[in-house]
């Protein structure tokens, strides 16, 4: 099912493309970001040049041509998402917006209550939020997940109150691309009364959102994960049934409604409204794509490579998403064996921390899988000879380093590695 | 995070891969780190009994690139030396050696720690035979 796609020119000197054609280095970490549409930066451009005006001048030709570009993305954003364009406020990207919703529904629902509900596999953005909030006196509950990556639809009713105010549980997960039960969450608050937030991140322009059809109060959006430009965002607050307000976390000026202070970044927003437009066009064909280039890449690896592990539920899961641990192989050691192909790993060697992949602790995969997993984020702009001359790089890489690996040798002896005691200490 | 073109040279073509027979006498194995911290050496000396010379030397490790470079030059290094030399070998030798960026420092540390279990069990099983040689005299 593939189609002809242009890949955006970069530098040409970085790339080379070798004997199958393929263009090196590969790009297949679309979950850390994703290159901006050659549409969507079309789209932007006379926002730098002749249609710069600031979009709250309201005087001059200058500025409406400004909001003329910020209205038409809003209306973009809002259709994508079956919201109306007043539900559309504008930031500058998830992490503002994760805040937004959290603080700011924290701060205005006070009155009513202290309790928030959130997931262990969380988004930094949205777990550091609760972390200060917990300071201010808050209460919150961190859910955990099952093996599959998937919150308990049960255990959340359970962790409910009557000082519950706001439950945040993300879409789809970054690492594992898991996608949560959220139409059946919002369900859940609905019935209680509580407001839900949803980390959409990852799911916008991915998979279908219908914020009425799937119980969403509110909603992160971010541009540069769909093909958009870096640095803008949107949230989106229900207006209707239940009518949702959340406090401003930026003071000055009052734009967005009052709930986001600050000039807008025109060519940004055009560009993430262009995104979504596309998105909306071509969601459908595209996530069949993808999901049959990702299906291709797992059992292109799997059949080859015996002690391979999916982490997360491969059914409710995004179509371009793979996370596979490798058994007796370190996750940077890997990376370094196919460093002509962007992925990234939830090894601790990769991360800033120095601590391995939370999310896949919060799975349950032993620390030592944890260390030896990899993120595969299929995009737009990858192809079918990308996915195979990656698999087929993988599974080299992998034998390479089996040979290498102690752990392998003793478990091929037929040694439990659980029984073995270590000398290193427990970090 | 980029490697020094030493450790990209030895995760590339590392040396003396491979293993010894751990119940050979004049083998000492050392095994140190662990699954769940994402680093595991296993280093091993074959020692001449009468010279105390370390003639080969063979790894295998789990880790990061820095963790096989650095086992890898451990094995390079302790080639040729006696016991006691081995032992001198220091972490930050091989930090020099690899260049090294401070995060990294720790695979030095469990190489220089592989080093000096190898050795340990060298000598303890250096010092059961002997008793046992007695015996037979």
């Amino acid at each position: 099912m593939s189609t002809d796609v242009k890949i955006p020119q970069a530098d040409v000197e970085t790339l080379h493309v070798n004997g199958k054609g393929v263009k090196l280095p590969i790009y297949m970490d679309n979950h850390a970001t994703t290159p901006v549409d050659p549409r969507v930066l079309e789209e932007m451009l006379p926002y730098f040049t002749d249609k710069f005006g600031n979009a709250a001048s309201r005087n001059h030709s200058f500025g409406w041509a400004g909001e003329e570009g910020v209205e038409t993305a809003r209306e973009r954003i809002a259709k994508l998402v079956g919201a109306t364009t007043k539900e559309i406020i504008f930031t500058s990207g998830a992490t503002e917006s994760d805040n937004l919703a959290i603080k700011g529904v924290a701060e205005m629902y006070r009155e009513k209550g202290n309790h928030i509900i959130t997931a262990v596999t969380e988004h930094k953005a949205v777990l550091d939020t609760c972390k200060r909030l917990e300071k201010y006196g808050y209460r919150v509950t961190y859910m955990p997940v099952q093996k599959d990556g998937l919150i308990d639809l049960e255990d959340l009713k359970r962790a409910m109150d009557d000082k519950t105010i706001l439950v945040t549980i993300m879409a789809a997960n970054n690492e594992i691309g898991v996608l949560q039960p959220f139409a059946e969450i919002g369900k859940l608050c609905h019935e209680r009364g509580v407001i839900f937030h949803t980390d959409a991140t990852q799911a916008v322009g991915k998979i279908p959102i219908d914020v009425n059809k799937q119980n969403i109060d509110v909603m992160s959006i971010s541009a540069h994960k769909m093909y958009g430009p870096k640095g803008v965002g949107a949230l989106y607050v229900r207006r209707k049934s239940p009518r949702v307000q959340v406090s401003p976390i930026i003071d000055g000026g009052g734009h967005e409604r009052g709930m986001r202070s600050g000039t807008l970044n025109v060519p940004g927003i055009v560009g993430l409204g262009k995104a979504c437009a596309i998105a909306q066009e071509e969601m459908p064909k595209e996530s069949c794509r993808l999901a049959g280039l990702r299906n291709r890449l797992r059992d292109r690896i799997m059949n080859r490579l015996d002690e391979t592990f999916i982490n997360g539920s491969m059914e409710h899961r995004l179509p371009g998403n793979l996370n596979i641990s490798f058994a007796y192989v370190e996750g940077e050691s890997l990376l370094m064996g196919i460093n002509d192909i962007a992925v990234s790993s939830g090894s601790a060697c990769t991360s800033a921390t120095l601590e391995p992949s939370y999310v896949l602790k919060a799975l349950g995969t032993g620390d030592d899988l944890a260390h030896s997993s990899i993120r595969f984020g299929i995009g737009r702009f990858n192809t079918e000879a990308e996915v195979d001359y990656v698999a087929d790089r993988v599974i080299e890489t992998v034998e390479r380093l089996r040979e290498l690996s102690p752990l392998y040798e003793m478990a091929k002896e037929g040694i439990n590695l659980k029984d073995v005691k270590w000398a290193g200490e427990a970090h | 995070m980029s490697y020094s073109d030493k450790v990209i040279d030895h995760y590339n073509n590392p040396r003396n891969v491979g293993s010894m027979d751990k119940n050979s006498s004049d083998v000492g194995t050392g095994l140190v780190g662990a699954p769940e911290c994402g680093d595991v050496m296993k280093l091993q000396i074959k020692v001449n009994p009468q010279t105390n010379v370390i003639e080969e030397a063979k790894f295998k490790t789990f880790g990061c690139g820095s963790a096989i470079a650095s086992s890898s030059l451990a094995t390079e290094w302790v080639k040729g030396k006696t016991v006691d030399e081995a032992l001198a070998i220091k972490n930050m030798d091989i930090v020099k050696e690899l260049s090294l960026p401070p995060v990294k420092i720790h695979c030095s540390v469990l190489a220089e720690d592989a080093i000096r279990a190898a050795i340990g069990d060298w000598k303890k099983k250096q010092e059961v035979a002997r008793p046992v040689a007695a015996e037979v005299k």
